[in-house]
């Protein structure tokens, strides 16, 4: 009986089965942010365990709250430095090299297809991009995760998603992965991995299925894995040149992890996306979606570009094929946030941040910033934004304030008019 | 082990997520005590009175997909703070049911049709339940109703619950 890729990884991982349906794993990599992690450190030390399973596997940034706010985040950034350098964790990133976790650990080269991986926040699922199983845990699994580098999941179940068509100019993988959520609902994955293939994700880049696999939570998933293949190897290959004769030679050695043609699915779908508009959400849930052109007039006070799921290099540079020449609407303010310093540098160097400036934006640091509503553009009561971020909960971006997502075109092209609207970029093969 | 057992907090909406169980601009805080003021307060549900409907209830009672979202598990502990340990519901996020017992907390899981039951007999009628997880039964009473509903847990879930949590386990096991 073949196997799917969360298996295969399962077993290559498996410490124990203490209950039968319950599966300890062996982790690669135990990532850590200032949020959640300084109570895990603060429990450890207080149970007098105050160790770490591998210094080398560990790799921690502050990134939600940066440069501090205030005492209380400044505190939470001194708990995990100040752990960091206790323990020897060199891959630690603080303020002028840090960015998004989910971007940063990536683009260091910290994922492999077939690792496991946990963090403690939920959208940890992005590293399922380059075929690793990634979860997002609480503090007491990030805890022991530290301690003793395992994490206890139930057998994993597969849901294949296949994305098959051809895109429309100006549509993204943020409309693909929206799309899917509203077909599948906020709970359609629960307890299940989420396996995207099809020929629209094979010819994705790594960043476009890191945007796809991000929001896998978003339909309640475990992880959200894509098949490695070249397009893994290529971005990695800079990493991983030393370990492997050739790049064939590294595709053949991640591809053991890949799922077998007979492997048991629980559910399958195959979604066409020829047909595709730009997509938005509308309401308190991010299976609330809706094309673009159904909410096109919707009124924004806020456009804010960045975040885990859409700050990386690619969705800046569509942002600011938009913007180029545009100034904003007067009533808009518009936000961008390049995800990582490396991001930043590449953004400012091709011209990119000079665009977004002229067009009226503020840049702002890396950081998760306004994305959950704690720093650096939090909306007033009755606000209403445009982010390309991956909640539109109620409260997510300030109290009382209203979030729609959308690809960063959408985001750019709303910024524009003052209102959602679809972007210039699209067109319609109908 | 906490107990599981005292008045109930019907909160009747699906996909109740940890942004309404406790809001990101308090995951500034260290202390678990500093969540108890603030639960459930961006909830969004008709009728629901932060103010009010908290006090005194142990127990939450709820739809579909409870906890999704974020996976702070400041959401849990929001509730320990408030004396909840128990909350039931036809299904829960997956990180949100992992962190209530890793914390020694229980995310018990019922049939639809057994919530519907709760609610229809028992919403608004200062409704107690008790939860016996040796017998693996509930037991529920207002002035006008009583029931017992059986459950089912896993070994796993019942020995984080029984032994107070994943870190202690996990450390004398791995």
């Amino acid at each position: 009986m073949g196997k799917t890729i969360a298996e295969k990884i399962f077993d290559a991982h498996l410490m124990d089965e203490p209950f039968g349906d319950v599966s300890v794993l062996k982790l690669d990599r135990v990532f850590c942010h200032e949020i959640t992690t300084p109570t895990a450190i603060k429990d450890l030390v207080s149970r007098g365990k105050d160790r770490v399973f591998d210094p080398d596997k560990i790799k921690a940034v502050i990134d939600h709250v940066t440069p501090a706010k205030d005492s209380k985040t400044a505190m939470q950034g001194k708990i995990l430095r100040d752990w960091a350098h206790r323990h020897g964790i060199k891959d630690f990133f603080d303020i002028g090299r840090n960015g998004v976790c989910h971007a940063i650990f990536p683009e260091k080269g910290f994922v492999r297809p077939g690792f496991t991986i946990i963090m403690g926040d939920s959208h940890t699922c992005t590293h399922g991009a380059f075929g690793a199983f990634a979860a997002g845990v609480g503090t007491t699994d990030l805890e022991v995760g530290i301690l003793k580098g395992v994490c206890a999941f139930k057998k994993p179940e597969t849901y294949k998603i296949e994305v098959v068509g051809t895109l429309s100019p100006g549509v993204y993988a943020k409309d693909i992965i929206l799309k899917i959520i509203q077909e599948i609902t906020v709970n359609g994955a629960t307890n299940m991995v989420i396996e995207f293939c099809g020929s629209v994700v094979a010819q994705m880049n790594m960043d476009q299925r890191m945007t796809l696999a991000n929001m896998a939570v978003e339909a309640g998933a475990t992880s959200g894995i894509c098949l490695p293949d070249m397009t893994t190897v290529d971005y990695l290959w800079p990493f991983i040149k030393d370990e492997y004769a050739s790049k064939d030679a590294a595709l053949k050695s991640f591809c053991v992890f890949c799922s077998d043609p007979d492997a048991i699915y629980v559910k399958t779908k195959i979604i066409d996306v020829s047909d595709l508009e730009p997509m938005v959400t509308f309401g308190y849930k991010p299976d609330n979606v809706k094309p673009v052109s159904q909410l096109t007039g919707t009124k924004v006070d806020q456009v804010y570009i960045g975040s885990c799921t859409n700050g990386r290099f690619e969705d800046l540079q569509i942002a600011a094929q938009v913007l180029e020449g545009q100034t904003i609407s007067d009533h808009v303010r518009g936000v961008v946030s390049p995800a990582t310093p490396a991001v930043f540098s590449q953004a400012m160097e091709q011209g990119i941040l000079k665009i977004f400036m002229d067009a009226g934006f503020c840049v702002t640091n890396p950081t998760c910033g306004a994305c959950l509503g704690m720093s650096n553009g939090v909306l007033a009561k009755g606000e209403v934004a445009a982010a390309t971020t991956n909640r539109n909960f109620n409260g997510r971006m300030g109290k009382g304030g209203m979030v729609h997502l959308m690809s960063p075109a959408t985001a750019a092209a709303s910024a524009i008019t003052g209102a959602i609207t679809n972007s210039t970029l699209y067109h319609s093969k109908c | 082990m906490k107990e599981f057992k005292g008045k109930v907090l019907f909160l009747d909406r699906s996909d109740i997520n940890t942004d309404e169980i406790i809001p990101a601009k308090y995951l500034t805080e260290i202390e678990k005590m500093a969540m108890k003021a603030h639960l459930l307060e961006d909830l969004k549900l008709d009728g629901f009175d932060v103010k009010k409907d908290i006090e005194g209830k142990a127990v939450i009672v709820t739809r579909e997909n409870f906890g999704c979202g974020s996976s702070r598990e400041h959401a849990p502990w929001a509730l320990e703070m408030n004396g909840i340990n128990l909350v039931i519901a036809p299904g829960f996020a997956r990180i949100f049911r992992q962190n209530m017992f890793n914390c020694g907390m229980m995310a018990l899981e019922l049939a639809p049709e057994q919530i519907d039951l709760l609610f229809s007999e028992f919403a608004g009628d200062q409704a107690e339940i008790i939860a016996d997880i040796d017998a693996s039964s509930i037991f529920i009473r207002s002035e006008k109703s009583k029931a017992t509903i059986e459950f089912q847990i896993s070994d796993f879930d019942k020995t984080l619950i029984q032994t107070g949590g994943w870190v202690e386990y996990a450390d004398n096991h791995y």
